[in-house]
């Protein structure tokens, strides 16, 4: 409303009368239309009403019962008559039927109130005022009838802007709700209190979103989300509070929140770029489970952000263009068009060139990861999806993958009109610099007769630009059949196109000229004036072939009338008027008579050629340039009378007339360059494809810029997430939360994005890249990694160290987990901070090869005092560490579920004394202090199933090591299911199993019942064929089913046996060769003692130890050497290879391990496991 | 003093307003018959005067036609986004930057919300369900950002009216929106309701395919290619879990999905499989590679012309199959546009009736089933306006057809699986051709 109307709102009937002056005004302006025609729409629309508001009253009146019958007649009676004559909206009606209304608000059944809602809704919808019933109306927010609530929400939200002061009354209710234990309803209450747009709740609002983001509910924290551009719009001063709260909100890891959240970052704070940093890669991996709208937006936010974070992969390549000129050719339509980036690009290769040529251009996996997550959306059935993903891959990718994009935006014509034509102009502005991508397509722009003008018209621009030598005869053809078609419009369209083609394809240009000639005769005069203006483009590219079309052209002066088309053929005769050298006086004589008829752009060309005839044949024509100029000089137009005097100055030589007369005809008859006919496309990609900037060719408001891409990289390791181990461990609440945004597809997402992220494309190319990277930013990025936090140094320090363990394991290994791809930026990182930088090279080559040496290296260089901190923080994280190395399922590491020591299975106790009992250990060595050193000796429980995903059921699972009786190949999993809902669940079966070939799985029995709050464990069996894969399956109850999987570590593939000494060494002498492994190792200060290796080597992998003569227990009378020798043996489950393992140790806790087995994978994957268990 | 207060509280917020960029993505909505009649709107903001409209009702004036209506105009203060669905302009004014698709799509998404409740979506039943329909469109933005927009969510909060609950509500005053608390919005799968349950468990999949073509005057196919979807009904209790396999997924070149589609699975063994939403929904919709070359089921041998002297022409059509498989063409109809000279027709058709509407100037011959042995033939003369140029060009020829029991592209299901549930569904495969934008040039 009117700011005058604001000023005037304040007392309660100060604004009634406002409002009644208004609505009497609005009244007689809808009074109009249905008086001056009585059919107009308005009429209609009360007709169409009227039927139905009736029957409201009298449903009303029946559902009132005591109010009776009769009362409601008249009521019906007066509201048809009310509403009949509503249309005049006549002063007196309106607040009589609003009294009615207010009747019936005040009444105490929730049907009549209804009633009167559903009725003011209906006022509002068409637009009718509805807001003196303010207070009537805001007295039933807390009514208990759910519908009436929701519409006089609907109501509130309309008006209160207008009513502030009432609306107030409302928000206790609203603050109320924000209490509520249902989740809806917190939501519902804060969607609607931050609708309401009054400054003075401000605060109210502020303390409600803050609250509402910490929320339990995933819900809830949407819609604080959603609430903050509200909020923002309603008061910019409480930006930074605000950005607090997204801060926060953008560290969520559900996918409900993700899409909101981002939306309110865009709105509030786009510039706050480095907020993004650190979800990043999580809002990547998210990304195919967040609802549709969610995820443009998260598309169209990353493709910023990638643009100010990542190196242009295309720019090795324009170099490469740039390089070899025998190329440029080839494109020779394309040159004109390109110039300007050329210039850039050049510009850019000055400064990038040295650079570029030592280093071949790698992209960045964090680059690499959206590429790869976003590609999979372009199959969604939301266009807008499918555009965000076609502008990320157009602006971010490198040019040989872009061509993906194309067949789904193809696909995209095939939808709404309103579609194509969007998707149309985006493809137009593609053609232009990325032609080949379409090409294949070309048929699919073919034009139907059926088909609207504008789309016909964009399809034809496309067309034009995907021309080229080889498919241009093709599209003369579709050509040819346009011009016949009876939209005129399109046909003026084609012959500019088949213009377009003549001059960017040479080979074609004379065919064209013929065919455009020919449409010389056409009837319509349009065509005939398009064909014009085109032919003398294409004439000035090669005049004097074409003197026989020029004499043609001038024939038809006498028929054509389109003034642009006239001057056309006139500027072309004085042009070339040596070429028809007869013709042309004529062609003036002629033109001279008609002068005065003539418009003005075509008495400007006359002129013209007058004076170029006068230059060249004064002889014939200088009487009738005189009587021209003559003529020019009284012209109504001052333009004309201005050329006519500037030409006869220039011209007609006099005493008086100065030294530009002698250089005239260098001035009319100068050489002109042939205009470019170029696509109203071009350039249109500097504007953000998909956007509405892009489509209007300006900026919107709002609109955010798309960075050019950085000359330099950012550092990456700023996109590296932190886990604050110690309190992941601790918190439940967090946990909660990770599990919940467990994606609904599980089962592929194991597989899928940042699992198979880690390629090992981009594996080698962080080798080269931190190399790079720590050459070029030197001492810059020395410094601010050390101004970090010591913790975090430490932490990525740690994490580089076993990613260079866990290396070679992902090579051979199919699916890798994430954090490797996680760590990889570390790495980097870390190697920036190694601070020489020859040392940095050494770095990588013993990383390669044996990752003890790398962390001596890296420990050797940090300071002394950093070492300490590594040592304190070492025990609270290798559970951790333990963790992520065994549970891949997610992407992040802090996805993954933390270890519950507490929660031991049943069969611990036993099956640990038996396996220390045959190790000859003492139980309660094993046992000793579980609190402290649980994961590493008892059973790890690793979760299956959260409490929040399994909607109550919580399942974890563990290897108990026991041999699977029904099939001894099979590894025994017990699962231990809780039901912490408050109902029971029952048939707990699994469902649905997805296995590798080769595996197989035995499933538990299913469980009837699980009454709530009990516990039941079974167990299963898996045939993991000796591989690591996960096996994937449903977990299902009677409503629901869980998609879960189990992948377990390589160190649970075996079981125990027992060998002597002797025969130990004798299969060890067996399997040499290939088949060993050897590490040196430092074994951590902890672990020092022969208990303790033991007791870690046995956590890590299910082997048995030998006992041995260097065995102080099991031959007390010999001394035990000084550097004794532990060997520990096992079989394979599956395939009953022997695995053995020795930890010779030597001084100074150096160590020898040594792993013996046929298979090499489990080999490898075993010595990193047991060199990380030993080592921290 | 407090008035004062808060008129300068006001006055500053006035003052504010001018200067912040407005901070939504659709800030109103207003439904336009296709005669020009504001009949619904909507603000998710503060309020946009229905003039903006004006600008809109200029572009449309100009157009003349309204499917030629710019979808996307600029005024001085505002974006005009409009699309036009069942004679309706859907209409929604936006201030700043934004995709303009998010909004094509979403409006189309409203539009295709009121035809899964009302049947249909036209002006008739939106003002007849007018206040179902504000709070449909409460729901399905909040702040101008979409909320929900899936139906069965929807369905949900707000029950759709049907005949039987509309008597009740007349006489018990009853409510049409949902007394449970909808939780589909909690859920990882937003698109199925909880708690679904059928008598009979049913589920049936429709198979559909279209030709698009554009054969030229010689009967050369210049181009052709085939559009398919996959309408599912599903009705079945539960949480099921499906899987849709095809013999020859392999013809499938370019597939969208709905978003239950499981898209990994279908990476890995091109079968579908997905948790489906309750009721109609699109699968998925796809693309035959265009390697495979495209049956075209008919031919048409046709010669219009048109003299040039003594203002008449001829008109002969006949239709004959060509690549059937084997199956009955029906539902076979002829439409061409004449030129604007055309004034009248005087045509026998052997099979089917013709119409020729004089004011759009379309010749629509409909044939019913082909029958090989009698080729359905329509021939005769066209009176023309004397004293015109004969037309340039020949009308071309716009065909649609129907073959049941067959995809023309040979896409056969082989299976479909259900998981998580006990009982056994009734399953169905139903096979479809159509023409899709069939055009014979002439």
């Amino acid at each position: 409303m009117t700011a005058m109307q604001k000023l005037l709102q304040l007392p309660v009937n100060a604004v009634n009368i406002v409002k009644t002056v208004q609505s009497q005004v609005q009244g007689q302006e809808e009074d109009k239309s249905p008086v001056l025609s009585p059919d107009s729409g308005q009429q209609t629309w009360y007709n169409a009403l009227q039927p139905d508001e009736l029957r409201h009253l009298r449903s009303g009146g029946s559902g009132g019962g005591g109010g009776g019958g009769g009362g409601g007649g008249d009521q019906d009676e007066r509201a048809a008559l009310e509403e009949g004559g509503g249309g005049g909206g006549s002063f007196q009606t309106q607040p009589l039927r609003h009294d009615d209304l207010k009747e019936m608000l005040d009444s105490n059944k929730d049907s009549l109130k209804l009633e009167a809602m559903k009725r003011i809704v209906a006022m509002i919808a068409r637009g009718k005022n509805a807001s003196d019933l303010f207070p009537a109306v805001v007295k039933n927010v807390a009514c208990k009838n759910i519908e009436v609530k929701k519409l006089v929400y609907v109501y509130l939200v309309r008006y209160a802007e207008e009513q502030q002061d009432l609306a107030l009354l409302s928000i206790s209710t609203f603050q109320r709700g924000l209490k509520d234990p249902n989740q809806l309803i917190r939501a519902s209450a804060l969607r609607v209190l931050s609708s309401i747009r009054v400054t003075i709740i401000v605060p109210i609002m502020m303390l409600a979103i803050k609250e509402a983001a910490s929320d339990m509910s995933p819900y809830v924290r949407k819609t604080a989300a959603h609430a903050i551009p509200k909020l923002y719009s309603l008061d910019p001063e409480q930006k930074d509070q605000l950005i607090e709260v997204i801060e926060k909100l953008l560290a969520d890891k559900t996918t409900l929140v993700a899409g909101s959240v981002v939306m309110a970052f865009e709105e509030v704070c786009p510039e706050r770029i480095d907020l993004i940093h650190k979800n990043y890669r999580k809002l990547c991996n998210l990304l195919i489970d967040v609802e549709e709208w969610g995820q443009v937006v998260i598309i169209n936010m990353l493709t910023r952000y990638a643009r100010t974070q990542f190196l242009n992969p295309n720019i090795n390549e324009s170099l490469l263009e740039e390089g070899s000129g025998g190329d440029k050719t080839f494109y020779g339509s394309d040159e004109d068009e390109d110039e300007d980036d050329d210039e850039k690009e050049k510009e850019k290769k000055a400064e990038a060139a040295a650079m570029a040529k030592r280093k071949p251009y790698v992209m960045d996996p964090d680059h690499r990861l959206l590429l790869r997550n976003t590609k999979p959306l372009l199959q969604s059935r939301n266009a807008a999806v499918v555009m965000a993903v076609a502008q990320l891959y157009f602006h971010l990718a490198p040019k040989a993958e872009v061509g993906v994009i194309a067949k789904a935006l193809v696909r995209l014509l095939r939808s709404h009109s309103e579609v194509q034509f969007v998707v149309l102009q985006n493809v137009a502005t593609m053609t232009i610099k990325r032609r080949g991508m379409f090409e294949p397509y070309l048929k699919s722009f073919y034009i139907r007769s059926t088909d609207p003008t504008q789309i016909k018209v964009l399809k034809l621009e496309v067309l034009t630009n995907l021309a080229n030598e080889t498919n241009i005869s093709t599209i003369l053809r579709e050509f040819q059949t346009y011009i016949k078609s009876m939209d005129k419009d399109f046909v003026a369209a084609t012959i500019q196109a088949i213009g377009r083609c003549a001059t960017n394809i040479g080979e074609v240009r004379d065919t064209c000229l013929n065919g455009l000639v020919q449409l010389l005769s056409n009837r319509d005069e349009l065509v005939v004036a398009e064909s014009v203006v085109v032919i003398k483009k294409l004439l000035q590219m090669q005049p004097e072939k074409h003197s026989d079309i020029i004499k043609h052209m001038a024939k038809l002066t006498d028929n054509i009338q389109v003034p642009m088309a006239r001057a056309s053929i006139l500027w072309l005769i004085g042009e070339y008027c040596e070429h028809v050298p007869k013709i042309a006086p004529d062609v003036l004589r002629k033109m001279a008579k008609s002068f005065t008829n003539e418009e003005d752009i075509v008495k400007l060309q006359i002129i013209n050629l007058a004076a170029k005839l006068y230059l060249t044949n004064s002889k014939q024509t200088k009487l009738l340039t005189q009587y021209v100029l003559n003529l020019a000089k009284y012209d109504q137009n001052y333009d004309i009378r201005d050329r006519a005097r500037f030409i006869r100055q220039l011209i007609v030589p006099t005493e008086k007339s100065g030294a530009l007369s002698k250089y005239a005809k260098k001035l009319f008859l100068a050489l002109k360059p042939a205009p470019v006919l170029e696509s109203p496309f071009k350039d249109r990609d500097h504007f953000q494809l998909g956007s509405l900037s892009h489509l209007l060719n300006a900026k919107a408001g709002g609109y955010q810029e798309l960075p050019d891409w950085p000359e330099a990289a950012p550092d990456p390791s700023v996109r590296n997430v932190e886990v604050p181990e110690w309190t992941k461990c601790s918190s439940r609440e967090k946990r909660k939360e990770k599990k919940v945004e467990k994606p609904f597809y599980s089962d592929s997402e194991g597989e899928s994005g940042p699992t198979e992220s880690a390629d090992s494309e981009s594996d080698s190319a962080t080798a080269s890249d931190s190399r790079s990277g720590s050459e070029e930013s030197g001492s810059g990025s020395e410094s601010e990694s050390e101004e970090d936090s010591e913790s975090e140094e430490e932490e990525e320090e740690k994490k580089s160290k076993k990613k260079e363990l866990k290396k070679p394991v992902q090579e051979s290994e199919s699916e890798q987990s994430s954090e490797e791809e996680d760590r990889k930026p570390e790495k980097k990182s870390k190697q920036q901070k190694s601070d020489s930088e020859s040392e940095s090279d050494e770095d990588e080559e013993s990383e390669s090869e044996s990752s003890p040496s790398e962390s001596e290296d890296s420990e050797s260089e940090a300071e002394v005092k950093k070492k300490k901190k590594v040592a304190e923080s070492k025990p609270p994280s290798k559970p951790v560490k333990k963790e992520k190395k065994e549970m891949s399922l997610l992407d992040l590491d802090d996805f993954e579920p933390a270890p519950s020591p507490q929660v031991t299975p049943v069969n611990t106790l036993l099956s640990n004394s038996l396996v220390t009992d045959l190790e000859g250990l003492s139980l309660s060595d094993s046992v000793l202090s579980p609190a402290t050193i649980a994961p590493s000796s008892a059973l790890k429980n690793y979760e299956l199933l959260h409490r929040i995903t399994g909607e109550g059921l919580t399942v974890e699972y563990c290897f108990s090591r026991q041999p699977f009786s029904p099939d001894a190949n099979m590894v025994a999993v017990q699962l231990q299911f809780t039901n912490n809902s408050s109902s029971d669940t029952k048939s707990l079966h699994m469902e649905d199993v997805k296995l590798q070939s080769g595996m197989r799985v035995k499933e538990f029995p299913e469980i009837e019942l699980l009454p709530a709050g009990e516990t039941a464990s079974a167990v299963m069996g898996i045939d993991f064929c000796d591989s690591t894969q996960a096996a994937n399956f449903q977990l299902c109850t009677h409503t629901k089913k869980f998609f879960v999987s189990i992948q377990p570590p390589v160190g649970e593939l075996m079981r125990t046996v027992f060998l002597t000494e002797n025969e130990f060494k004798k299969e060890q002498g067996q399997l040499m060769g290939m088949n060993e492994i050897t590490e040196k190792l430092t074994l951590d200060a902890r672990c020092r003692n022969e208990h303790a290796i033991v007791q870690r080597v046995t956590a890590a992998a299910n082997l048995s130890r030998v006992p041995c003569g260097s065995d102080k227990e099991c031959s007390p009378p010999v001394r035990p050497p000084d550097h004794p020798v532990h060997r520990f043996a096992g079989r394979t489950v599956t395939s009953s290879s022997l695995v053995l393992v020795t930890v010779a140790t030597r001084e100074e806790g150096a160590a020898q391990l040594t792993v013996n087995c046929e298979k090499m994978v489990i080999g490898t994957m075993l010595v990193k496991d047991i060199l990380l268990a030993l080592t921290q | 003093m407090c008035c004062l207060l808060i008129v300068i509280i006001i006055i500053n917020e006035g003052i504010n307003k001018g200067f912040i960029v407005a901070a939504e993505m659709i800030n109103s909505l207003f439904l336009i018959s296709h005669t020009g009649d504001i009949f619904l709107e909507k603000h998710w903001k503060s309020v946009i005067s229905r003039s903006v409209c004006d600008y809109f009702f200029e572009a449309k004036e100009k157009a003349g036609d309204l499917e030629n209506v710019p979808p996307i105009l600029q005024t001085p203060h505002h974006y005009l986004i409009s699309v036009y669905r069942g004679k309706l302009f859907f209409l929604s004014v936006v201030q700043t930057e934004v995709p303009p698709l998010f909004v094509v799509e979403f409006l189309h998404r409203v539009a295709d919300t009121f035809q899964d409740y009302f049947g249909e979506c036209s002006e008739t039943v939106i003002k007849d369900n007018v206040v179902i329909v504000y709070e449909l469109l409460e729901e399905m933005l909040d702040n101008g950002f979409p909320l929900a927009t899936e139906s069965n969510v929807l369905m949900e909060m707000i029950r759709p009216p049907t005949i039987l609950r509309s008597v009740v509500n007349t006489l018990t005053g009853g409510s049409n929106v949902g007394e449970k608390l909808p939780t589909g919005q909690l859920s990882i799968i937003p698109w199925r309701r909880a708690g679904v349950k059928y008598t009979n468990n049913e589920a049936y999949f429709d198979v559909i395919e279209e030709i698009d073509a554009i054969v030229d005057k010689s009967g050369t196919t210049v181009f052709a290619e085939i559009q398919g979807v996959v309408e599912a009904c599903v009705k079945l209790s539960g949480m099921p879990d499906l899987t849709l396999s095809f013999m020859n997924p392999r013809l499938l070149d370019d597939v969208s999905f709905h978003p239950c589609v499981r898209f990994k699975r279908w990476e890995a063994d091109r079968v579908l499989s997905f948790i489906p939403p309750d009721g109609n929904f699109r699968l998925m919709s796809y693309h035959v590679s265009s390697q495979n070359l495209v049956a075209i089921p008919v031919y048409v041998k046709q010669n219009i012309s048109f003299l040039e002297t003594g203002s008449c022409g001829r008109l002969e059509i006949t239709i004959g199959p060509k690549q059937t498989m084997g199956k009955t063409v029906e539902a076979l109809m002829v439409t061409i546009h004449m030129p604007k000279s055309v004034l009248s027709v005087n045509l026998t058709a052997t099979q089917g009736s013709y119409t020729y509407d004089l004011t759009t100037k379309a010749l629509i011959w409909t044939i019913g089933k082909l029958n090989p042995q009698k080729l359905p033939n329509l021939r005769g003369s066209l009176s023309m306006q004397s004293g015109v140029p004969k037309p340039e060009e020949n009308p071309s020829i716009n065909l649609d057809l129907k073959i049941q029991q067959l995809a023309i592209s040979g896409l056969k299901v082989s299976r479909l699986d259900m998981y998580g549930e006990k009982y056994k569904p009734f399953k169905g495969v139903k096979y479809l051709t159509k023409a899709g934008k069939f055009q014979v040039r002439t």
